[in-house]
């Protein structure tokens, strides 16, 4: 099932960039792309842990800040040599809304 | 017989009604009209705002038309009212009856809810009446703002322009059509709208619409004000479904359809703008047309379905050729195919997903567009023809094609660089001649010495003639997004007055859509240290630690360090400093190599507040995460050495003073010593000042990191006025020709220290780059703490759901 709530304006996330929103399952990332679209992607790089909010985003990619690692926003696999996942999340931009799915968060505190 | 009752006479109703009387049709047609006029062809409104076409020209079905299908005419009347129970219509004279009911009332421009909306003088371009209030708007002189940097907002601008108004046009987005076009080709778009007189204002907000009487001016977000005679608002369409909703129809965002375009009462039917159909809505012609061919099918009882197809748009401005078609979004597993042709202003983006075309965006060349949008349209498997699919029908089918065939077989008079008007034969004269490297046919026949795009024909037409012995510029491209090298886009960047990261990925031929992190730093840098005045910093373009103005740490917690001149502190700041360390639970203070307090351990929330707290001690950023200045180290020199020949540590606090602010290459490290002995180590720094009785030795080109290397001398100098004036000129030539993360010992051993001696020998060019440097200064030397410590938001967590999670 999903759940989609309203976590902030478009406008407060800068394009080409990130902000993090804080759960009880750790930092979730999301992205907004230079044509606007929207990725919610665990806010870890599998490889040091390295917080990829940060990273710059160039298309729909993202390069970790620590070791440059770069990951598909839509899938989370690393590309090129790196072999890695990071965990996706549905989300989407709705009149300059961004939505994200939190039933992660529902199915930790139902289990 | 069946009475059919028509609301809306708009392109698809019209299309509707030709291929029910082909097909036989014998029922009476009521056509009801909001406009009070007939079918006419909308999509032509724009040629008639320009004035290549009349209205009656693109009248698609006249009097005559409908007289002659016996349909009854209701033009000019609104239907009010649809009563389902008993079938009926209702309009300002009384009630029609239906049998069948056809729901067109296609679409409503969209308003932005600001003050001033509804003044005289606001218009949005629907129809006709839009269309002749921007015409009677138009006179040579006028000022008009179009809201709205789209399909249609752009050609209300150019009709408008062409008639002589001064046009703004106000975009929401940062480029032009971002639903069509990429930064680059957005670029190419805004570059060939300005050259026709159209202002272009793009990331800008509509705040409200001012005027007393009538429209005035428009007032902006960040409160730009344009005065306008009239303002176009061309911002998106919504489907027009008061009636259905009324009625209690079905309603998505659109009027609900099936297949047959029947809506949820089985004697109404919808089609046009105002339908949804598999929740997808329809903005363009054709698939419009083949709703209407499939209701006429429905409502002589024949069989049909509707099923969308792909569908393709061209923006009608004359002289500016665009085309798109498909679907050409970013998403997994899709690839792009770029190709950028910088001297004809040509851009083309094909989009594959597996081995098929699914979607295609052209600027400046949009010959190819159907052959693209029929591979588009058939599916078919493209990964055979991958390697020329971008080249067009002329280079499908034959052998694969050699781009060093494509020289050869060019004529010895053939021109190849066009800057310099260098022909072929030239070249290949200069090559036989002994001209064996790039750089000497350079030097030689001035062949890409200029601009540099024709770098690559050069070498192929080098290669052709010298063989196997042609080795290409050892130099390797940027990064896998080009091919140029730094060096040559740095020179592009300067010869052609590129002063934005879209205008270089589009002129010098980016191969991606929006470059890597490893370019869009350096041409962010490149950009900064050329244009300081025109060019505005891209944030998101900058590794983390410039964008947070901190250095992050492998846990991803920050160091804090603030500025200490010349390594001098006081009590009073060091107090200040364990006050904060204190506050935030900093784990760690360590003294650094370059004589400062570094505050290890701060978390990302925290550097607001932090930043705030030694910035009211008197304190700014140190830049230690910085490529630009980073310390000055010193001795005590004269102040309390008994063996310091002159003022050490002022000077290395002037210095300071100087330098900070401007970014650089990479990052550069200062020392002063006071004498030989030299107890600051100046003589392993980026830059060092060795202080004797006479003056200053000013050592440059040192290294201590991965290299170790010691300092060249550049000259000696009498003054600490002149020590400044050097020092500065040469860190200016180092931003000015520097390549992005080299730092400066790298680069002297590129370009000679000979070559940086006599650069700053001369005096006039001495002064000419330290008066740049202040330029950039003027600009650069801020404390980005102060102006980021004011925003606190922007550094926490946007929502915070862990409250939430316990519910």
């Amino acid at each position: 099932m999903t759940a989609m709530i309203d976590i902030a304006a478009l406008d407060d996330i800068p394009r080409q960039g990130a902000r993090v929103v804080k759960t009880e399952a750790g930092c979730v990332a999301v992205f907004r792309t230079a044509d606007d679209q929207v990725f919610a992607l665990d806010d870890r790089c599998p490889h040091k842990g390295g917080p990829l909010s940060e990273g710059i985003v160039h298309g729909t990619s993202v390069t970790c800040p620590l070791h440059n690692w770069v990951f598909d926003l839509a899938t989370g696999i690393a590309k090129g040599a790196d072999e890695g996942q990071v965990r996706t999340y549905p989300a989407r931009m709705e009149n300059g809304r961004v939505l994200l799915d939190v039933s992660f968060l529902q199915r930790r505190s139902a289990a | 017989m069946m009475r059919l009752v028509v609301i809306g006479a708009g392109m698809a109703s019209g299309r509707m009604l030709e291929q029910l009387f082909e097909a036989g049709f014998a029922g009476e047609v009521t056509l009801f009209n909001g406009e009070p006029r007939g079918n006419y062809n909308r999509l032509m409104l724009s040629p008639v705002l320009s004035g290549e076409k009349t209205y009656a020209q693109i009248v698609t079905h006249d009097d005559a038309w409908y007289a002659a299908h016996g349909v009854e005419c209701r033009f000019g009347e609104h239907v009010t009212k649809i009563d389902r129970e008993r079938k009926v219509v209702v309009s300002k004279r009384g009630e029609t009856p239906y049998d069948a009911l056809v729901i067109a009332t296609g679409s409503a421009p969209f308003i932005i809810p600001v003050a001033g909306k509804e003044l005289p003088g606001v218009c949005t371009y629907r129809d006709l009446e839009d269309t002749n209030a921007m015409i009677a708007a138009s006179r040579p002189g006028a000022k008009a703002v179009v809201i709205g940097g789209g399909l249609l907002g752009l050609e209300a601008a150019a009709g408008m322009a062409a008639r002589g108004a001064e046009v703004t046009v106000i975009h929401l987005m940062g480029h032009l059509m971002e639903r069509q076009l990429d930064p680059s080709a957005g670029y190419l778009l805004q570059k060939d709208l300005e050259r026709r007189g159209i202002r272009i204002h793009c990331t800008g907000a509509t705040k409200a619409i001012l005027g007393a009487e009538r429209v005035e001016a428009v007032l902006l977000e960040d409160a730009t004000v344009y005065p306008a005679d009239l303002v176009c608002m061309a911002v998106g369409i919504r489907p027009e479904v008061r009636l259905a909703t009324d009625a209690h129809l079905e309603i998505g965002r659109g009027v609900v359809v099936d297949d047959q375009m029947r809506t949820s009462d089985p004697a109404i039917f919808a089609l046009g703008e105002c339908v949804e159909h598999n929740k997808q809505l329809f903005g363009l012609v054709a698939p419009l047309y083949d709703q209407a061919k499939v209701l006429a099918a429905t409502l002589m009882g024949t069989e049909a379905a509707f099923r969308p197809v792909q569908t393709a748009t061209k923006l009608k401005v004359t002289g500016v050729d665009l085309f798109s078609a498909g679907d050409f979004a970013d998403a997994p597993g899709r690839e792009d195919i770029v190709f950028r042709d910088p001297g004809r202003g040509v851009y083309k983006r094909l989009v594959l997903e597996g081995d098929q075309l699914i979607g295609a965006v052209m600027y400046g060349d949009t010959g190819d567009g159907s052959w693209f949008f029929d591979k588009i349209k058939s599916g078919e498997d493209v990964s055979g023809a991958r390697e020329t699919l971008i080249f067009g029908p002329a280079f499908q089918g034959g052998a694969q094609a050699d781009p060093l065939a494509a020289v050869a077989a060019l004529p010895p008079e053939a021109e190849i660089c066009g800057c310099n008007g260098v022909c072929k034969g030239k070249i290949t004269a200069a090559v036989a001649a002994g001209a064996v490297t790039l750089d000497a046919v350079r030097v030689e026949t001035k062949a890409s010495a200029s601009c540099g795009t024709c770098t690559g024909l050069v070498e192929k037409v080098m290669a052709l003639t010298l063989g196997d012995s042609f080795t290409a510029n050892a130099n390797p491209p940027m990064c896998k997004c080009t091919d140029h090298t730094h060096e040559d886009v740095r020179r592009m960047i300067k010869a052609q007055g590129l002063k934005s990261i879209p205008a270089v990925m589009q002129e010098l031929g980016w191969k991606t859509v929006g470059g890597c992190a490893s370019c869009r730093p350096a041409l962010n840098y490149y950009l900064i240290s050329d244009w300081p005045l025109e060019y505005r910093d891209d944030r998101q373009s900058r590794f983390v630690n410039e964008r947070n103005h901190a250095n992050i740490q492998k846990d991803g917690t920050y160091s804090v360090v603030p500025r200490m001149w010349g390594g001098v502190t006081t009590s009073a700041e060091l107090r200040a400093i364990a006050d904060a360390a204190d506050r935030y639970a900093v784990p760690m203070i360590k003294v650094t190599g370059g004589q400062r307090i570094d505050l290890l351990g701060v978390k990302k929330h925290d550097l607001p507040a932090i930043w705030a707290d030694l910035n009211d001690a008197g304190m700014v950023s140190g830049h230690a995460y910085a490529k630009g200045l980073r310390t000055v180290k010193t001795c005590v020199g004269t102040e309390f050495c008994r063996f310091g020949t002159q003022d050490s540590t002022g000077l290395g606090i002037k210095l300071e003073k100087l330098l900070w602010g401007s970014w650089t290459p990479a990052k550069v490290k200062l020392a002063v010593s006071g004498c030989p002995r030299n107890c600051a180590e100046a003589t392993c720094k980026d830059i060092g000042v060795v202080c004797v009785d006479s003056g200053y030795q000013i050592s440059v080109a040192g290294a201590a990191g991965m290299d170790v290397k010691e300092t060249e001398l550049l000259c000696t100098v009498a003054t600490e006025e002149e020590a400044m004036e050097v020092i500065s000129a040469f860190v200016q030539l180092y931003r000015e020709n520097a390549r992005y993360l080299h730092r400066i010992y790298k680069w002297v051993a590129k370009v000679g220290l000979d070559w940086c001696k006599a650069q700053i020998a001369d005096p006039a060019n001495r002064r000419a780059l330290h008066d740049r440097f202040i330029l950039s200064q003027r600009i650069y030397q801020t404390d980005p703490w102060a102006e980021l410590a004011e925003r606190p938001a922007d550094w926490a967590p946007i929502a915070d759901l862990t409250l939430r999670a316990a519910e």
